[in-house]
């Protein structure tokens, strides 16, 4: 049979997908874009770096199986129903037994004179976003006209430009259709503070030339209101209209506004074509949203296979519009019915303008079921309220507790086990609670096999947080331990391993694995407890007893390098050093030939180092007064910093006074990972400290705090934890929060993925260390304080202690050096003989 | 049947903190030496809990096994004192140099003795 696909879209390629394997279908897909399906759900992805390529929905090869012809650039322009043929543009004609519309639709662009100015653009296809970004190289100001969810993350797109943003609303507030009245107000309220000028009420009626000659005013737009605005670049997001042009010509029938009128089967006035997607009316409605055009394209695929039992096929019977967004980093969310239009329903208001949330439940008339919701601010709760919505669970006895803040950070609401299995998990992918189950049962035991399996979470992700649930659920019921033992002598998290031990009162591995574990330990077990017991206790980490728990680098206080010689790494605090301390380094570089580089973290490492030779360099360093810089431990490395307000003209504090005293207060400090910090004069932040796992920086009225952030193989922007407080805050909040990482980070996680990895993230962090919900900051604080007291240079300690120096031999039996190891020159310093070098040496 | 002259004494057992090695030269060679102490303080094993390996390591190429930490793996031939190279962690059995993670790492096993007097001695060969 040959079906013809008009629109290689999100919903047509869907329904390719779904036909692919079908038997006896020879399909001919008519795209009128460059290019093939790809990601619109995501296009704004394209701003932050995205190529076409990563947009793409086409999986490899796709489109070289035989049974498929794909035409690029190919628009329909008429259907010959009666011979049932495909017109194209070009005069070509493609005949069909069976058609399917996947048009789509296009950007409305109000009536507006001047709306088709060189930079009055759209928002709906890769060439659009294109377009915009030529304009926003050659603009300083950009206005959105629309405030609907799709124009507020255009506006984002403008603002990550650096354009001036504004949002121009026809309604009186934003997202008239998702949201009620007051979330519209905070939203706006926090779009503006993020620097986007909201105008709502604006009716525009011409754009003309503006006032400046090119930049900052290439248009005016005027307002019925008498008003101006003065802009270089428009984007026009006014809502979406069905192309159903194809439906005008061949004379099928269209609703009163536009699209094309489908029946449940998604067949239109002619049963020989199917519309599905944007451009399809069902009951009056067009749906805008991905997945009631996907849940179109799987049941015309059924149909198309079940040729003459179509009839008994599943129905499209609607779908829901609840949605998830963030919009200029502002979670919305809307459920059901948001405005609580139906008649009877009661509504349940949580309104906090202190921390900018709004949350409003609309309930039943019995106030049973919950029918509606509006989330503005915060919407960490969307999948939990929308499940109840959907399944018709019955509401707690309290229904307010589903938007009251929790107060001792428990959770709430319903867990995953109340849902029945058909419960819809993944909307966009159509995947239920049932198909997650059983796809666990059959194996899929991790979040990444799950995925691939189910493709629940892979469209807009908005359910993973539900799809984890349900593993975690699913896995601890079918009695599989969800993993996360050390290794296979102790049957404990790092986190639960810690409490243990501090509970305890263990002071070394022995008694650890002893009072705790099994066995006599590895390579994984080891290094972790003693890192545990260090930060428990802080007991020397060169004590005997500790000494043969240590990772090599821990054990000889430098890091090991492919050749087996050691690196020196002395701390330079803040990255200050006196011209006398850098000639030391000099000197000593020098008297034991080392190889000498600038670290990432403004220190100075020097290479080549003999295990024999350590003692005495560092016996050399430490005369000068420098420290160990711990490189080689899992604890505190740098705490980089900007030049600051002595010197720097933009400086507004003294980031290197700063980052030397934090660097000197967490010197030392164990934890499960390195730790790398920050300091910033200003808001230029040219010490890079949003990167770090604790970054500082300086504003007019004291520092911002940020946490979590990350550079190294998957970067990581910090999250900001607190604004402006004061030196003895800052200093008090970092405490806490490294205290709180240490006690519950895993195993060589860095606080990136700890916070990611902890259930509530920054949120759950911010009330344990800033709202002190857990009443642990006092305690956390007292352990930060015995560590800064009880801080020693390792390296002093090693040097003066015989037992230790020891160690520090290659041989037990002989004072030689190891003859393997070998330098050559290069660049006029050392650098390791390599093995080849070796080999041609030996060799005659 | 020992033969003398084939046996160098390389240090006392004191010598070595437990559950650590120390490298010893035997002949031109470099020998890995470590002493195993169970948590609870026995020290097990044909000699009293001394092994001695290649202090080579293949994978990295560099004399570096002695600084490795011990430790015990289970295997399919049960369980297993091994030692992690401080540079890319592989693992190597103790008593038999094998390699845990790649045969073509394995390095060679040395014969030891330690007696009730502590003093440790290598075969040479
Ligand atoms: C920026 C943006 C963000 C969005 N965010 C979300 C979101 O977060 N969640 C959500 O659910 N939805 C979102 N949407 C909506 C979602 O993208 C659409 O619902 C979905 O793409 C509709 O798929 P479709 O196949 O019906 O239409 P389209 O994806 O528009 O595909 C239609 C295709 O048909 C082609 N075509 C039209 N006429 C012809 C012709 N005559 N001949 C040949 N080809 C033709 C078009 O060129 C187009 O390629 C967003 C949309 C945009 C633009
Ligand atoms: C008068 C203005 C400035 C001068 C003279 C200046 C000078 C320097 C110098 C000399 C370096 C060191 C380069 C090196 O280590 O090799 C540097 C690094 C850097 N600067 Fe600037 N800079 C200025 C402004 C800025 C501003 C405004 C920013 C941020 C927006 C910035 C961001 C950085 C960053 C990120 C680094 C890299 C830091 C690192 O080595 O890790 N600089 N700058
Ligand atoms: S962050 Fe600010 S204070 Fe620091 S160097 Fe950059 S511009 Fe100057
Ligand atoms: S980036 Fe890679 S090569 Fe460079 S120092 Fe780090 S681990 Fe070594």
């Amino acid at each position: 049979m040959k079906l013809v696909v008009i629109g290689n879209g999100m919903v047509g390629h869907k329904l390719l997908e779904e036909l692919a394997d079908a038997p006896n279908l020879a399909i001919t897909v008519l795209c009128e874009e460059p290019r093939p399906a790809y990601d619109r759900v995501h296009l704004s992805e394209f701003f932050s770096g995205k190529t076409a390529d990563d947009l793409s929905l086409v999986t490899p090869g796709f489109f070289d199986r035989a049974n498929i012809t794909l035409k690029l650039n190919a628009k329909a322009v008429g259907i010959d129903r009666a011979a049932k043929l495909v017109q194209l543009e070009d005069g070509e004609t493609v005949p069909y037994d069976q058609l399917v519309l996947a048009t789509g639709s296009y950007p409305f662009v109000p009536p507006v004179t001047g709306r088709d100015r060189n930079g009055c653009l759209v928002y709906r296809t890769i060439e659009d976003l294109e377009a915009m970004t030529e304009w926003g190289k050659k603009s300083k100001v950009g206005v959105v006209v629309g405030g609907g969810l799709l124009g507020l993350e255009c506006a984002k797109a403008l603002k990550d430009m650096g354009l001036q943003t504004h949002v121009v609303e026809f309604a009186p507030r934003l997202m008239t259709v998702q949201v009620d009245d007051m979330g519209g107000r905070l939203l706006r309220r926090k779009i503006e503070a993020m620097g986007v000028q909201v105008h709502t009420g604006k009716n525009t009626l011409e754009i003309t030339d503006g006032a400046g000659l090119g930049v900052g005013g290439r248009h005016a737009m005027k307002f019925a209101d008498g008003s101006q605005l003065q802009t270089d670049m428009i984007v026009f997001s006014a809502g979406i209209r069905p192309r159903d042009e194809l439906a005008r010509v061949a004379g099928l029938i269209r609703g009163e506004r536009g699209g094309i009128l489908i029946d449940n089967q998604c067949k239109t006035s002619d049963p020989s074509i199917y519309a599905i997607g944007e451009c399809a009316l069902w009951q009056g409605k067009i749906f805008g949203l991905v997945a009631p055009g996907y849940d179109m394209a799987r049941i015309v695929a059924k149909q198309i296979v079940a040729g003459d039992a179509a009839a008994s096929a599943p129905q499209f019977n609607g779908a829901d519009m609840s949605t998830k967004l963030k919009l200029l980093g502002v979670d919305v969310a809307s459920i059901g019915d948001a405005q609580g239009t139906t008649p009877g329903s009661l509504t349940y208001l949580f309104n906090d303008d202190v921390a900018g949330h709004y949350k409003k439940l609309v309930v039943t008339a019995d106030g049973k079921q919950l029918i509606g919701a509006v989330l503005v601010g915060e919407a960490n709760d969307y999948g939990t309220l929308l499940q109840m919505a959907l399944n018709g669970i019955p509401l707690p006895a309290q229904p307010e507790s589903l938007i009251l803040p929790s107060v001792e950070g428990g959770s709430k609401g319903i867990g995953i086990d109340m849902l029945p299995a058909t419960a819809s998990i993944c909307s966009c992918n159509n995947v239920s609670k049932g198909d997650l189950c059983s796809a666990i049962e059959g194996g899929a035991t991790s979040l990444g096999a799950l995925k691939k399996c189910t493709k629940a979470a892979t469209s807009c992700g908005g359910c993973l947080p539900l799809v984890k649930q349900v593993l975690d659920a699913e896995l601890k019921k079918s009695g599989v331990l969800v993993l996360n033992h050390l290794c296979e002598h102790f049957a404990h998290s790092r986190q639960e391993l810690f409490h243990l031990v501090k509970v305890g009162g263990q002071k070394t591995f022995d008694e650890t694995i002893l009072a705790h574990g099994k066995g006599r330990g590895c390579d994984v077990c080891k290094p972790t407890v003693a890192s545990i017991v260090a930060s428990c206790w802080n007991e020397h980490v060169l004590k005997p007893k500790h000494a043969s728990v240590q990772d090599t680098n821990d054990y000889y206080l430098a890091n090991i390098q492919k050749d087996g010689t050691y690196s020196v790494v002395p701390r330079i605090p803040g990255g200050e050093i006196t011209p006398d301390k850098l000639i030391v380094i000099g000197q000593v570089a020098k008297d034991y030939g080392l190889y000498t580089k600038i670290t990432g973290g403004q220190r100075i490492d020097l290479f080549g180092a003999r295990v024999e030779q350590l003692p005495e360099i560092w016996g050399a360093l430490v005369a000068a007064g420098f420290e160990s810089g711990h490189a080689y431990g899992k604890s505190l490395r740098t705490v980089k910093s900007c030049v600051g307000s002595t010197w720097c003209r933009y400086g507004v504090q003294d980031s290197v006074t700063m980052a030397i005293r934090i660097e000197e207060r967490y010197r030392g400090l164990r934890s499960p990972h390195k730790i790398k910090m920050a300091v910033s004069g200003c808001t230029r932040e040219c010490a890079e400290a949003q990167s770090k796992d604790v970054g500082v920086i300086a504003t007019e009225k004291g520092w911002n705090l940020y946490v979590a952030g990350n550079g190294g193989m998957k970067p990581r922007h910090a999250e900001l934890l607190a604004s402006d407080v004061d030196d003895e805050t800052l200093i008090k909040l970092i405490d806490r929060f490294l205290m709180l990482y240490i006690r519950t980070g895993d195993r060589l996680q860095r606080t990136a993925t700890w916070i990611e990895n902890l259930e509530g993230g920054l949120s759950y962090v911010k009330k344990v260390v800033i709202e002190d919900s857990l009443g642990l900051c006092a305690e956390l604080e007292a352990d930060m304080a015995r560590q800064v007291e009880t801080y020693e240079c390792e390296w002093k300690k090693a040097i003066t202690t015989p037992e230790t120096l020891k160690r520090f031999s290659h041989f037990v039996n002989s004072k030689e050096a190891d003859a393997n190891i070998q330098f050559v020159d290069e660049r006029g310093q050392i650098r390791p003989k390599s093995a080849l070098e070796k080999k041609l040496e030996v060799a005659p | 049947m020992t033969d003398a002259a084939s046996w160098t004494f390389v240090c006392h057992r004191d010598d070595i903190v437990p559950n650590t090695g120390v490298c010893a030269k035997v002949g031109d060679a470099q020998v890995a030496v470590f002493r195993v102490v169970a948590p609870d303080g026995t020290e097990d094993g044909p000699d009293n809990g001394i092994f001695a390996i290649d202090n080579f390591d293949v994978r990295s190429q560099a004399n570096v096994l002695s600084r490795g930490l011990i430790g015990e793996l289970s295997t399919e031939t049960g369980p297993a004192l091994v030692v992690a190279s401080p540079v890319y962690k592989n693992h190597l059995c103790l008593k038999t140099g094998r390699c845990l993670e790649d045969e073509a790492w394995s390095v060679k096993a040395w014969a030891v003795a330690c007696g009730d007097d502590g003093a440790i001695m290598v075969r040479a060969s």
